[in-house]
């Protein structure tokens, strides 16, 4: 058994951050320089909290496997940033941010945590303001705001549609600040293949170097994984190429708990497949959904041209079922509207996309309005598809994009293994069963820079941990053991490729474990893929040397992971016999296809404990909410 | 929109590390016009690793046109011959049935080439360190809208700061200058209040930076900007020049 405890402060919602920072150990400025962190993973959270952690004195070191720490994928996200300002005074606060976020989850996330999450969102405003990231404005030179799935406010910061990208900017300017001033060693090209624990304490880890091979270990008293979310595992996936799970899932196999993995979110407004050879699905900012109808034919089998389809032969679905949020409802159901659309028939051309049209905010708000908010998204769009969307309408569908489960970790963002801290999309933390729009950048910043730095000063404080050497026997096995694990692989010489397996895998995953799952569905493919890994450590080809650049050993080493991690995520799905968010259980839905939660039984948190490949033992964390009523979550 | 495959032979630069001599590999292909390029190398990959031969090396990871890691020239010009278009995002369509495509890493001294079509572009990253940023501990920000900036600022500053790091600048420089890149940062905090008070340090110790890290000097040929991804304006090499100028003035002991 794993101890769950979450560690939540007493008190009352609105003040248990603030004396827990008040009762935290401190570690006194001349003292700080004693302790070393090791970050992994460069993105918003990673190089927040290595810049952060810089900045009050420890000694950091942070790891990438990127050339650059500029590259981790928080640069893609698009729409914005959340914050609970309220400049637009629109009746905005922090306990309308946490209400919002925490019934976007559908309840299923803690509550503490997400209220801090609310909290601190307006410092990450300040913060970023502060470092030079240049958001939109208004005339008169105060911040601009738009609006968002699941929220009535305007509480959206950002920069055109490149906000992750200005937002991971300004972090990397910070960390930046922090290498030349020595307070960080930045490692590049090294990728994290294990986290070494010492004493029940994890204390370094084993990486290998992307440029030479060679198996390196690196120890500290304490460790940060921030290393992003597993949609991967899906083969086509918003995120980029090299995005994995690889480092959580190390740390798991080493006593970390893992939460709630059946929790992954399918983007509605992703650019639809194009063919067999395609890499990755692309992501249009749901903040086209302010403006953009979203709508499919009416007609099964429609074979006119767009612009031939009168209105009232067009079925705009969210408006129609959710007057209230209309085409901002949040994604989990917008996107799976859009699968029962395509399901019956009425997507474009009877494939799997629906039309995001804008003629109407053309006709409202004129063409250049249009252009000056979503330029860049428009000509990205008419980029990839060549197609001009000022003239004909988008297609899009949804596309596996955010992991909300993650290792667990308690109030503190410290894992199951001591020493251990999880930030930004790798943990479980503050999302529940669903992430409202413009929420990740929000999180990822706010462990970063507002509470991972904290927390590790009371870790340091109170457990006082020592400083070991990496020629220790830890150190020294877990090189082994990565060494072994490459040399088999390389060894197998079988016949199908790396990316033929991945491809295998993503395509049970969105079947029976994407958009909607049901009991047998999910008892078969916990079968396939476990097959499927079978088939993968028998018939892969992995070819070239260890010591040397090699992609393809990168590649393998993150699917055989995946390969395990996907078989836990329809285990997850199995067990949770509810609908909540975004894990939808067909058996569980109102007669108007609403999902039904079971608040009495799966108020839960599913913390997987490893035991081997394909066995874990589920540990319950009980989710209580003394400030809140479970409420049916409605966007009608 | 075309449908129906086409037919291209790629010559693709393979070279085994910085001090290898390299050559160019011949794949005849077929593909689907909607397809990447890069989707174009996941196949030829696919099957050079069925066929037990050694992947091409080459680097991308967001693929959609912001993380700035993909890179090549293609037929002479870096990123290809569409504008504003980062590797990653040049489509299949926008070739001819029967063309052949040449394909080479980024060429400059300070870009050695590490395997095939992967450099090494530490040298901007030590640019960024001197100085990219505004000198200031998390924590001690005033509120958001204490400082009013204008609109038009906020815009100029992002249109700098929007440079994706990627060293197309460099790769299309006649002089492997880097001076687009190092002055698009230095623009985005010269056009702000936040970077003001380094204002003047900052455009030294960024140049000086560029100087030592191996990139040639700007002689204002602007095939930087004809190739940048994001079509940052040579207009911020002269809001940097200016600014250079002042700071020797204004820094002399």
């Amino acid at each position: 058994m794993i101890n769950l405890d979450s560690k939540v402060p007493e008190g009352n919602l609105s003040e248990k951050w603030m004396n827990h920072k008040f009762n935290m150990k401190l570690v006194n400025p001349a003292n700080k320089r004693k302790f070393d962190v090791i970050v992994v993973g460069t993105g918003l959270a990673g190089a927040g909290a290595a810049a952060t952690l810089g900045e009050l004195g420890y000694k950091v070191k942070a790891f990438t496997y990127h050339d650059s720490s500029r590259r981790a994928h928080s640069i893609a996200a698009q729409g914005g940033i959340n914050a609970a300002k309220d400049y637009q005074n629109d009746g905005d606060s922090i306990y309308r941010l946490f209400y919002d976020t925490i019934k976007g989850g559908d309840f299923r996330s803690r509550e503490a945590n997400t209220y801090r999450l609310a909290e601190v969102s307006n410092n990450i405003i300040d913060q970023c303001v502060a470092q030079g990231v240049p958001f939109a404005r208004e005339y008169g030179g105060t911040l601009a705001n738009r609006s968002f799935g699941g929220a009535q406010v305007s509480r959206t910061f950002y920069a055109r549609g490149e906000t992750g990208q200005q937002l991971l900017l300004g972090a990397y300017s910070s960390l930046n600040r922090q290498i030349k001033l020595g307070n960080v060693e930045m490692h590049h090209r090294r990728e994290m293949l294990d986290v070494v624990v010492v004493d029940g304490k994890a204390k370094g880890i084993t990486v290998r170097n992307l440029l030479t091979g060679e198996i390196e270990s690196h120890s500290a008293q304490a460790v940060v994984l921030a290393t992003g979310g597993y949609s991967n595992v899906f083969f086509l996936s918003t995120s980029a190429m090299m995005s994995n799970a690889t480092a959580a899932w190390r740390a798991h196999k080493k006593g970390a708990a893992f939460a709630n993995p059946c929790y992954t979110q399918i983007h509605p407004t992703c650019l639809p497949q194009h063919g067999e050879g395609q890499s990755k699905l692309v992501l249009m900012s749901e903040s086209l959904r302010n403006d953009g109808r979203i709508w499919v034919p009416n007609i099964v089998g429609e074979k006119r041209v767009v612009s031939d389809i009168p209105e009232n032969d067009r079925d705009y679905y969210l408006e129609r079922r959710y007057p209230s949020f209309g085409n901002l409802a949040p994604r989990d159901i917008s996107s799976r509207s859009a699968k029962y659309a395509c399901d019956e028939g009425k997507g474009v051309n009877g494939g799997r996309s629906v039309y995001l049209d804008f003629a109407d905010a053309i006709k409202r708000i004129g063409e250049p309005a249009v252009r000056e908010k979503y330029g860049n998204l428009f000509e990205m769009y008419e980029n990839i598809t060549g197609e001009n969307p000022y003239k004909v309408p988008m297609q899009i569908y949804p596309a596996p994009h955010y992991t909300m489960g993650g290792l667990w970790v308690d109030y503190n963002l410290q894992s199951s293994i001591p020493g251990l801290f999880v930030a930004g999309e790798a943990n479980f933390s503050d999302h529940g069963a669903n992430r409202l729009g413009a929420s990740a950048l929000m999180q990822g910043l706010a462990d970063g820079y507002f509470v991972v730095p904290y927390s590790i000063g009371n870790y340091f404080g109170s457990e006082k941990p020592e400083k070991v050497d990496v020629k220790g026997a830890e150190f020294k096995a877990a090189e082994e053991s990565v060494k072994e694990n490459t040399n088999k692989m390389l060894s197998i010489n079988g016949k199908q490729t790396v990316d033929d397996i991945h491809r295998k895998l993503g395509n049970l995953l969105i079947d029976k474990v994407g958009m909607s799952r049901d009991e047998a569905g999910l008892k078969g493919v916990i079968k396939d893929i476990a097959d499927l890994r079978e088939e993968f450590w028998n018939d892969v080809k992995v070819v070239g040397k260890a010591d040397e650049i090699n992609q393809n050993i990168e590649r393998a080493g993150r699917v055989a992971d995946f390969l395990e991690l996907g078989e836990l995520m329809a285990v997850d799905a199995l067990d949770r016999d509810e609908s909540c968010g975004a894990h939808f259980r067909e058996e569980h839905q109102t007669d108007e296809g609403e999902a039904v939660r079971n608040d009495a039984d799966y108020a839960y948190v599913s913390a997987w404990e490893y035991k081997k490949a394909g066995e874990w033992e589920l540990n319950k964390e009980d989710l209580t909410f003394e400030s809140v009523e479970l409420a049916t979550r409605s966007y009608k | 929109m075309k449908e129906h495959n086409i037919n291209l032979t790629l010559k693709i630069w393979r070279q085994e590390n910085a001090t290898a001599k390299g050559y160019f590999d011949e794949f005849k292909t077929s593909v689907s016009p909607h397809a990447s390029l890069l989707e174009v190398f996941d196949e030829l990959n696919n099957n050079l690793e069925k066929e037990g031969k050694d992947p091409i090396v080459f680097e991308s990871d967001c693929r959609e046109g912001i993380c700035g890691t993909c890179g090549m020239v293609i037929n002479g010009r870096p990123h290809g011959n569409q504008t504003k278009t980062a590797t990653c995002q040049l489509h299949m369509r926008t070739f001819k049935d029967g063309e052949t495509i040449y394909i080479e890493p980024f060429k400059a001294k300070a870009f050695p080439v590490l395997k095939d079509l992967m450099v090494d572009r530490k040298g901007l990253d030590v640019i960024q360190q001197a100085g990219g940023y505004v000198s200031f501990n998390t924590g001690s920000a005033p509120d958001a809208n204490a400082i009013p900036i204008s609109k038009t600022a906020a815009s100029l500053a992002l249109d700098a700061a929007e440079c994706i790091g990627c060293g197309a600048c460099v790769a299309a420089c006649k002089n492997s200058s880097a001076m687009l890149f190092v002055s698009a940062k230095v623009s985005q905090f010269a056009l702000l209040p936040q970077g003001q008070a380094e204002r003047y340090e900052r455009v030294q110790n960024m140049v000086i930076a560029h100087d030592e890290s191996g990139f040639g000097s700007c002689t204002n040929t602007y095939a930087c900007e004809a190739e940048c991804p994001k079509g940052i304006s040579v207009s911020n090499i002269a809001r940097m020049n200016r600014d250079y100028f002042v700071s020797n003035m204004k820094l002399q002991k």
